[in-house]
């Protein structure tokens, strides 16, 4: 059987338990084969409880497939599932700060914000934060737009992504028996609590 | 009834005896000082081996594991306790043994303070355990252990490591029993079998003229081989074994052909390139079993059976990939199998085993030269012990001749460092698995370079009177090394001309009886002398300097450009 080696741009969506060390065991999972991971998400998801990771990265079908069954492989992870461009939707949010006396002299902000699909999110005497969503050439257009004007800075968020074929978690999650409620997350309450506990 | 107060110390080792995790490999130390101080009320319930290294106590509850078939139990302490347990975690990972390691670690408010004897040793440990998790209050500890012993051992097993601060050992809490782990949400020990899958491979068995089974030890961890018997003998399929695998058919079965592998058997290897179709029985395909990936078994069909959904198609692509436990997909095959009579394609077998006999294998284990040879040596250990020997070995050319040639009538008597080819596994692995079957013989064979990383662990012998005969096999060279320099690197013997102490002598400082064969003549009598004797005995074997492993599948080759010389 023919390996396709030919890579390409794939969004993994994994749905986890709420554990800390969690993003570690999965991130190691790249960096072990020394693969870069190219934006990386941890939210909510769906269900109370669950989480939701979203990774993009850089490869071919076939080592994405395997790199699924090794994170599904881990003890608290619950599914994974890997997708190409064309079979989800996703959006990237950027922040651009800018000087206010430098773009209000110079631009017609109403016109870049009609243009970029942006909004300003703060706007003081200072400087200006704009704010825009999209893929990463749309939010890049703003980006080179606003360099001339004195950008001072820029951000932008890890993908989001929703698959467009699936029909949530919640019925996979029968599958893995939905009476057992998630864990709490047991942190150090002791962190930061030196002086008052007697060590040896 | 009032709550029982328990100490979190208290409550592991609470969990250990619910296990049946009566023997404990572990080492004292600072942050686990509360645990070992409650071990001293548990004496009459608990068996703690104290070794001499934290290596050494994971090794020995490796051997445990293998053994017994139970998680080995390890304890530690924080800092270097916990970082010297990495290469027994990182070993029995690879191969898939059951392990509940526990650690000591700093209080919990000192975390992140870099502490004396503070190591991050979750961190240090994911890449190496199924499972970690620091405990930082004592409340937590009966539930996560019974997860870790729960996890350790099933599905497809592997070490587990549990971090717990000092204040949590310490302190009390209402303990309400210990309640075992049988489900955990996002864990699936098991595969879904697929009908469709097994009617897929029972077509194909049925249709191959040619079949070919080769197994790891999916069959041993899966406790399936007695499924596994049945599978080949209603097929008359021949079957061969990974280092692994070894020991889980009996060496004398007429369909067991011989080992895979880079210095397995001429038949399998070179037949493994013939075969129609090729059946993978709990195995992963490991490059030192298929040598080059693109020249393997391409003309074959490849059906292949684990537990472990990652695995399949991970190396070697499967036309039909058997997801689930052996010990219940086997006897579905099973089932559906015909009767067949493959006497001819055996008699293939047969021919290359001559051959390779002729070539190879006479003369490594009747020698005609002066010098002893590693095989002779091990075809005496076989007529001493009939194959009734638990045989544990270390890393390098010992290791190939032993399970090339030592015979086994029982499962779970091989036992030795596989995936990670760890030196200084053998002698602290067959006190464990002494530990694990108390009942019987275990020898380990070592090389004189493997016996001087852990020798230290004669310590832990003569301390615990535990009986294991120690074989050095003493070639004067870290031999497989040394085999390589001469073979691919013009003879540039470089750092591989190793010295050795007088062992014996080492071995009576420890109050251990040994002596020196340094002539045939003396050879026989010797290892029955050790073999009779009560208790521990060291004997050590001085080999011929040179000699070299065949055949051989040198890297980069096809398995069936395997060089019988």
């Amino acid at each position: 059987m023919e390996i396709n080696t030919e890579k390409e741009e794939y969004t993994i969506t994994v749905y986890t338990e709420n554990q800390v060390g969690l993003l570690n065991r999965i991130a190691i999972i790249f960096s072990r084969r020394k693969i870069n991971i190219s934006s990386l998400n941890t939210s909510p998801s769906e269900i109370a409880g669950i989480h939701r990771f979203t990774i993009v990265v850089m490869e071919s079908r076939d080592v994405v497939m395997k790199i699924i069954r090794q994170i599904e492989k881990q003890v608290e992870v619950l599914k994974a599932y890997f997708n190409t461009n064309d079979e989800i939707v996703w959006q990237e949010l950027a922040l651009y700060k800018v000087l206010s006396e430098e773009i209000t002299e110079k631009v017609k902000v109403e016109r870049l914000l009609r243009e970029y699909g942006a909004r300003a999110v703060a706007i003081r005497k200072d400087f200006i934060v704009f704010e825009t969503t999209g893929h990463r050439e749309e939010t890049n257009k703003l980006m080179k737009a606003l360099e001339p004007y004195g950008l001072v800075e820029f951000v932008r968020s890890a993908r989001v992504a929703i698959i467009k074929e699936s029909s949530g978690f919640h019925e996979k999650l029968k599958d893995f028996e939905e009476k057992q409620p998630s864990e709490e997350v047991i942190e150090n309450e002791y962190l930061g609590k030196r002086e008052a506990v007697f060590t040896m | 009834m009032a709550i029982k107060q328990l100490t979190g110390a208290q409550a592991v080792l609470e969990a250990c005896i619910a296990e049946g995790a009566e023997t404990i490999f572990g080492y004292p130390g600072g942050a686990i000082m509360p645990i070992y101080d409650a071990l001293y009320d548990y004496n009459d319930k608990l068996k703690h081996i104290l070794v001499r290294h934290e290596q050494g106590g994971i090794h020995a509850g490796q051997g445990y594991a293998r053994t017994s078939g139970k998680a080995g139990v390890v304890f530690a302490t924080s800092g270097p306790g916990a970082t010297n347990l990495v290469t027994g975690l990182a070993d029995a990972m690879i191969d898939s043994t059951p392990l509940v390691c526990i650690t000591g670690q700093v209080y919990a408010h000192l975390l992140g303070t870099d502490a004396f004897q503070e190591t991050d040793i979750i961190n240090i440990t994911m890449p190496v355990t199924k499972w970690n998790y620091q405990v930082t209050d004592a409340t937590e500890i009966p539930g996560i252990l019974a997860k870790a012993f729960y996890l350790a051992r099933s599905g497809r097993p592997g070490p587990v490591l549990i971090d717990i601060t000092k204040n949590a050992q310490i302190q009390s809490f209402d303990y309400e029993g210990y309640t075992p782990c049988n489900h955990i949400r996002s864990y699936r020990p098991k595969p879904v079998i697929r009908k469709n899958f097994i009617d897929e491979a029972v077509a194909l068995i049925n249709n191959a003229k040619k079949p070919l089974v080769i197994f790891g030890q999916g069959v041993i961890l899966g406790k399936a081989e007695k499924e596994f018997k049945n599978f080949i003998e209603k097929s008359g399929m021949p079957a061969a074994w990974t280092i692994l695998g070894l020991s889980a058919l009996a060496t004398d079965h007429p369909q067991n052909v011989g080992m895979l592998g880079m210095h397995g058997n001429y038949g399998p290897n070179v037949l493994t390139n013939e075969c129609d179709v090729l059946i993978a029985v709990g195995m992963r395909f490991d490059d030192r079993v298929t040598g080059r990936l693109d020249k393997y078994a391409k003309q074959a069909k490849v059906i292949h059976l684990d537990i472990d959904p990652s695995e399949i198609d991970k190396n070697v692509k499967a036309h039909v990939g058997v997801w689930g436990d052996c010990k219940d997909t086997l006897p579905l095959l099973t089932s559906g199998i015909q009767e067949k009579d493959r006497s001819e394609w055996l008699k293939v077998f047969a021919d290359y085993t001559q051959k390779e006999y002729d070539q190879c294998i006479k003369e490594e284990l009747n020698p005609s030269t002066e010098e002893m040879t590693m095989g002779e040596v091990i075809r005496i250990v076989n007529e001493t012990t009939k194959g009734n020997a638990v045989v544990v070995t270390d890393v390098g050319q010992h290791q190939m001749v032993a399970c090339r040639y030592a015979k086994f009538n029982e499962t779970r008597s091989n036992v030795t460092s596989g995936g990670l080819g760890t030196m200084g596994f053998a002698l602290p692995a067959a006190i464990g698995a002494k530990f694990g079957a108390l009942d019987r013989t275990v020898i380990a064979v070592i090389g004189d370079g493997g016996i001087q990383m852990t020798i230290q662990e004669l310590g832990t012998i003569m301390q615990t009177g535990v009986d294991v005969k120690i074989m050095i096999l003493n070639n004067q060279f870290l031999g497989m090394v040394r085999q390589w320099q001469q073979l691919f690197n013009d003879k540039r013997y470089s750092f591989v001309d190793i010295q050795s102490p007088e062992y014996v002598m080492v071995a009576k400082a420890y109050g251990i009886e040994g002596a020196k064969v340094e002539h045939r003549k003396d050879l026989q009598t010797a290892i029955q002398t050790m073999l009779a004797h009560k208790g521990s005995y060291l004997l050590e074997v001085m080999v011929g300097k040179e000699n070299n492993v065949f055949p051989m599948v040198p890297q980069g080759c096809s398995v069936s450009e395997i060089r019988l010389k």
